[in-house]
């Protein structure tokens, strides 16, 4: 029953545009990546605030948003935006919406790593008189970023592997590609399965990157300077 | 419309939502575990098939596994209706997620058990039924209870291939009545109820697993 039937000609035939189409893919990741990383610190640090008044609603926020399905949100972004005199282009939606929702993801990772920070490291921070703002950057950040960096890694491939849903709304990223090249033809086989191998290509790399990175940063006591 | 005339019409939604979470949570969990032990126990041309297994459905998106089982099979000469291969997606993604987190758990058993077990001349087969798994079993339910939350949100993805769930109903009642605002904003906020009362089960679930293996002492 099962036979398998690829057509290398059409293979090459739908590999430029499907190449072409993951340049889009790779900056939805990479400017979704930049604005969840800052959305995370935002919140996380907020999350940390003394005033229940802030980091109560930010609790439930990252809550709501961490529990609710990306491409809901996708769709909330792109269709309500205008509402309020908003038209965003699919690409903007979905860098924001990508930066919102794995923002959120972030910001527990965030947290949990600066509350890893030992408890003398502030108060030694505080002694010498740093400001609040100069103890996060130059004493806090630097020694939780290692705790921090296997989890953003894993996230940001995450949000690599969830970009296919803004095919929801039209953008042209890999999988719409290769869903408009398959209808064209008749064929999905190729161009699916096609998608499917270039991501986990990407993947790897991306995985592989990430453990390079890790691996530049010794286990303790280490400085960014 | 009125809310009150929107919020049967999208419940509706939700409840073909639970019923795909229902039948793809299974097939996960049943994926996770033959996946996670045949990439610890098994001999090693299996092992490679797992680890294969485990790999590729964690490196590729759903939504491409999801199009490629619905779209591409059929050219194969297997027809699967939208919500078979739904279900299917669904429960081989999820599953290479858990294979992992079953294998994690199972390596967390301290090795003095293992040892323990082969010194009261335990056989591999119970060694692993009656000593190791149920000792793993609580280290997996709150990775599993993350894991099925994951699985109720992807399953918003099977409205991408006309299955009329939450996100389904909530995407056409918003193209026909345009009061996107309050269609989306109920939509997220019914996923949210889901979310919390299935993390809430589990939380359950744990405690009542913990106290069970407090009493016979094997958290130390």
């Amino acid at each position: 029953m099962i036979e398998l039937d690829w057509d290398w000609e059409f293979t090459w035939e739908v590999l430029p545009d499907l190449l072409n189409a993951a340049q889009i893919t790779l900056s939805a990741t990479l400017l979704g990546s930049l604005l969840a990383i800052g959305v995370g610190l935002a919140l996380s640090l907020l999350r940390r605030s003394p005033s229940r008044w802030i980091s109560w609603p930010v609790y439930w926020l990252v809550e709501f948003v961490r529990s609710t399905p990306l491409l809901v949100q996708i769709f909330f972004l792109y269709y309500v935006m205008p509402e309020f005199g908003v038209s965003l282009s699919p690409m903007t939606t979905g860098v924001l919406a990508l930066g919102a929702h794995y923002g959120a993801y972030l910001s527990e990772v965030f947290r949990s790593g600066i509350d890893g920070v030992e408890k003398g490291q502030w108060e030694a921070a505080r002694a010498l008189n740093l400001s609040q703002f100069m103890t996060y950057r130059d004493i806090v950040l630097p020694q939780a970023l290692r705790a921090m960096i296997p989890a953003t890694g894993n996230y940001i491939i995450a949000m690599f592997k969830e970009t296919p849903q803004l095919s929801a709304i039209t953008l042209l990223e890999m999988l719409q590609t290769a869903k408009i090249l398959g209808s064209e033809n008749f064929r999905y086989l190729e161009p699916f399965t096609l998608v499917g191998l270039l991501y986990l290509a990407f993947s790897i790399v991306a995985a592989l990157g990430v453990h390079q990175i890790e691996r530049r940063f010794p286990k303790e006591g280490f400085s960014l300077r | 419309m009125e809310l009150s005339e929107l919020t049967p019409i999208l419940l509706q939604g939700a409840w073909v939502t639970l019923k795909i979470l229902c039948l793809s949570l299974p097939v996960a969990g049943a994926l996770a575990f033959i996946a996670g032990l045949t990439r610890l126990f098994a001999p090693t041309p299996l092992r490679q098939i797992a680890r294969v297994y485990i790999e590729f459905f964690r490196g590729t998106s759903a939504l491409i596994q999801l199009y490629w089982i619905y779209f591409v099979l059929p050219f194969f000469g297997l027809n699967l209706d939208a919500m078979t291969a739904s279900v299917i997606a669904l429960g081989l993604n999820i599953g290479a997620y858990g294979a992992e987190v079953v294998r994690g758990a199972v390596l967390a058993v301290p090795k003095g058990q293992y040892e323990a077990a082969v010194a009261l001349n335990f056989t591999p087969w119970s060694r692993l039924w009656r000593i190791i798994l149920p000792q793993s079993l609580i280290n997996m339910v709150p990775p599993f209870g993350n894991l099925a939350i994951e699985l109720m949100k992807a399953t918003s993805l099977v409205s991408l291939i006309t299955i009329g769930d939450l996100t389904y109903k909530a995407k056409t009642l918003a193209d026909a009545t345009l009061q996107v605002g309050e269609i989306f904003g109920l939509v997220l906020l019914i996923y949210f109820v889901m979310a919390q009362a299935m993390a809430y089960l589990f939380r359950l679930l744990e405690a009542r697993l913990g106290r069970g293996l407090d009493r016979g002492g094997l958290r130390s």
